[in-house]
């Protein structure tokens, strides 16, 4: 069970970061088809700040001494690295769909086709193969969690919450809980999450407001790039290794299905993230799970085939999206160019 | 009667827009590799100028003299790869025209690329081909992988149509589920390449002879080579796609005349499209689902059957590939989706959803493919330079529209100045 809800949390958690960096799009008007592609730009760029932190020692004798303060801030610098770089890719996006009016599904595809293309062409030339790891070590003895650091013995037990959130987890999973709470506060509870969710739905009403359309729009596109390039950097560390292979599985375009399937509303988009972790978390690992603790695994004796596991997601998303797409709804003015002068 | 100008027609304008996206998406990528070459001592400017000349004219490159010097000439090999790996690119960018054109951006073409191969192998491997003719077993394989594409694109088309769920994702997660089931369908079949021993992970060229043997009351598969006092209950395999010639034109290179039919096809798309009145109904609920409606068109009908012909032409490109005979098919597809699907988006794009176009920007686009093996093969660079190049092309067509409409209103205002 705990290792269940460890794992379930480490597939939902960026699941429900990217969600919401959809959201902030969406609520200011542009469709950000792009997450996937800003995940696999963040996730190589935190990958690679990673790395060439490592070669240059700046953090060497904190890893040595077992300093697991200063290594949980370099974790965060990475964070904060891959945000500020999808921050930066997603202009890319705010350029074409704002100043340019241009299509913004076919933008979207664009960065999405953009980003593996480059991070493979400079993982290539960098690594001489097709993954970029870390420089030396591993995500685990660098950035993960152990119950040692708290003085518990190799036989001694940490207790169910302990074993559950302590043991063997990333801070970076709760730092990303941290960063979703704040950014959907400031979303609904704020005057400025308030202007730009008005661009999202009536933009010409806000601007007869005085509220700059155009600076909302960038607003919300570049957090989301951010807030999807933290999510993806998250998502490599704490399920490849941090290691960064141009590809994220769909997970981008998984984050757009339960943005949809949480009405853009926070609340339900983490009901969702959570729902979709589960799934991703048996298959990925059903033929060891143990949920109650028996000793006996349950779903590998039931003897279903791990093809059938590995769609479920996908085909849970489409029965629900087919259940509730009717009372689904989508940001008015969504996807359409401003036009200042349109009423 | 004022008779227009060349440039003033709208579909000279179109060509003109793709140049230009063309051209500022080489110039893109000759950036990346200047820059690449200059910062990395190993390469430097010379390095950098090769990698420029291959990534332009590696189509023509022939490889490297004994002093290291790259020599250019015609090179019937890449000539005729790059006719072979246009077949999908043209069949995948009609699929994503053609949704374009009725409005709908039909981003499943690699699931119903998956669907369309993985039929056609079966009927092709499991038929047995010494009761049927091969010729014949080749095209019920096209066509049964045409209508298994079919059936998966009109999934989305339903939800589209039905239950009004955006196309784009359900396209998305019927691409996840086509990878996973292809997988799970050849992981529990017979078609596993077994014969060659060193080869994992593939299924079987359809240009396989195998014998389904009796062996002492025991029942397995061999290859063309029976061994003797075996009783032959089925030979199945021997399937491929015809030459007609093309392959001591092009030496040395994969072509086949699967090129001629994916142009037969792209011909009669745009039959259907500009001189039909299914193809009108189809653009005019592009153009407007609800105007259509009201002018009694089925505008639900038309948006499945849209979704479905998509489907079908993306699968037979999966057909068409797959079925050639010297390609083998890696089956554990659940990790990733066939690049040959998503660069139907950008082929569609660059044509502007022309079918006749589409032939054109395929070939071009697999040009820049042979580009980038060449420059894997002869340089420190790598094939993803092309795939960066294709990208910034789709970024500029995203709003091609807009500049091409932009450069209308300028010269419809210095008419109305005269």
């Amino acid at each position: 069970m705990p290792f269940l809800i460890r794992q379930t949390l480490v597939y939902a958690v960026p699941l429900m970061l990217v969600a919401l960096a959809g959201v902030y799009a969406e609520r200011s008007g542009i469709i950000n088809l792009a997450l996937e592609g800003i995940m696999i730009f963040g996730a190589f760029m935190g990958v690679l700040f990673v790395r060439f932190v490592q070669q240059w020692g700046w953090f060497e004798p904190a890893y040595v001494d077992k300093n697991y303060l200063s290594l949980q801030f370099f974790c965060f610098l990475a964070m904060l690295f891959a945000a500020a770089m999808g921050a930066l890719f997603s202009l890319l996006l705010a350029f074409a769909a704002i100043n340019l009016k241009a299509d913004q599904t076919i933008g979207g595809t664009a960065l999405n086709l953009l980003a593996p293309a480059l991070v493979l062409f400079f993982i290539r030339l960098i690594a001489n193969q097709n993954t970029l790891n870390m420089d030396h070590g591993d995500a685990a003895s660098w950035f993960m969690l152990k119950k040692s650091m708290f003085g518990y013995g190799r036989k001694q037990e940490m207790g169910f919450l302990g074993s559950t959130f302590v043991d063997k987890v990333y801070v970076a999973t709760y730092i990303c809980i941290l960063v979703f709470i704040i950014m959907a506060i400031i979303l609904y509870k704020t005057r400025f999450g308030m202007r730009l969710r008005s661009c999202g739905e009536n933009p010409q009403a806000s601007a007869s407001l005085g509220i700059n359309v155009v600076g909302m729009r960038y607003a919300g596109t570049v957090i989301s790039g951010a807030l999807a390039g933290m999510g993806g950097f998250v998502y490599v560390l704490t399920t490849a290794n941090c290691s960064a292979n141009g590809d994220v599985a769909g997970f981008g375009f998984l984050a757009l299905a339960v943005m949809i399937f949480g009405n853009w509303k926070p609340g339900n988009i983490c009901g969702a993230a959570l729902l979709f972790g589960l799934f991703k978390c048996i298959a990925a690992s059903y033929s060891t799970l143990d949920i109650n603790g028996d000793g006996v695994y349950m779903l590998k004796n039931l003897n279903i085939n791990t093809n059938i596991y590995r769609m479920l997601p996908y085909v849970i998303t489409l029965v629900v999206l087919a259940f509730t797409s009717k009372s689904s709804r989508a940001p008015k003015a969504e996807g359409i160019p401003y036009d200042p002068g349109k009423r | 009667m004022k008779k227009t100008s060349f440039f003033d027609k709208a579909g000279t304008r179109s060509v003109l827009a793709s140049l230009v996206a063309i051209l500022i998406g080489m110039l893109a990528g000759g950036v990346v590799i200047l820059a690449v070459g200059l910062t990395n001592p190993a390469l430097g400017l010379s390095g950098a100028w090769e990698g420029i000349r291959l990534v332009v004219g590696g189509l023509f490159a022939t490889g490297r003299t004994a002093s290291g010097q790259l020599t250019f000439g015609f090179n019937p090999a890449s000539f005729g790869n790059m006719l072979f790996r246009a077949v999908p690119l043209i069949m995948t960018g009609l699929s994503v025209a053609l949704g374009n054109k009725a409005g709908l951006f039909n981003i499943g073409a690699p699931g119903q690329y998956l669907a369309g191969t993985a039929a056609s192998l079966y009927v092709a491997l499991s038929v047995p081909t010494n009761v049927v003719p091969s010729w014949l077993v080749w095209f019920v394989a096209l066509l049964a992988g045409m209508l298994a594409g079919a059936l998966w694109g009109s999934i989305p088309g339903l939800l589209k149509a039905y239950l009004n769920i955006n196309e784009v994702l359900a396209c998305i997660m019927t691409n996840w589920i086509s990878a996973n089931l292809v997988t799970w369908i050849f992981d529990i079949s017979n078609l596993k390449n077994m014969l060659e021993g060193t080869k994992s992970g593939y299924i079987y060229k359809t240009s396989t002879i195998m014998n389904d043997v009796i062996i002492d009351g025991v029942r397995q598969t061999v290859g063309a080579a029976v061994p003797e006092g075996a009783q032959v209950v089925a030979t199945r395999g021997g399937v491929a796609t015809g030459k007609m010639g093309l392959d001591q034109l092009f030496s040395g290179s994969q072509v086949n005349a699967g090129i001629l039919v994916a142009i037969l096809i792209a011909v009669v798309i745009y039959i259907l499209l500009a001189k039909t009145t299914l193809g009108y109904q189809l653009k005019a609920c592009g153009a407007n689902r609800y105007a259509a409606r009201y002018a009694g068109i089925q505008d639900r009908r038309n948006i499945v059957l849209t979704m479905a012909l998509a489907g079908a032409l993306a699968a037979a490109g999966g057909a068409l590939y797959y079925l050639s005979g010297n390609t083998e098919f890696f089956w554990n597809t659940y990790q990733s989706l066939p690049g040959e699907g998503f660069n139907g988006i950008p082929v569609a794009l660059l044509a502007i959803n022309n079918p006749l176009g589409v032939v054109f920007s395929a070939v071009f686009m697999s040009m820049l493919q042979i580009c980038g093996q060449k420059l894997t093969e002869l340089t420190a660079y790598n094939e993803y330079i092309t795939n960066v190049i294709i990208a910034v092309i789709v970024y500029l067509s995203a709003f091609m529209l807009v500049i091409k409409t932009w450069i209308g209103k300028l010269r419809s205002r210095k008419a109305v100045d005269k």
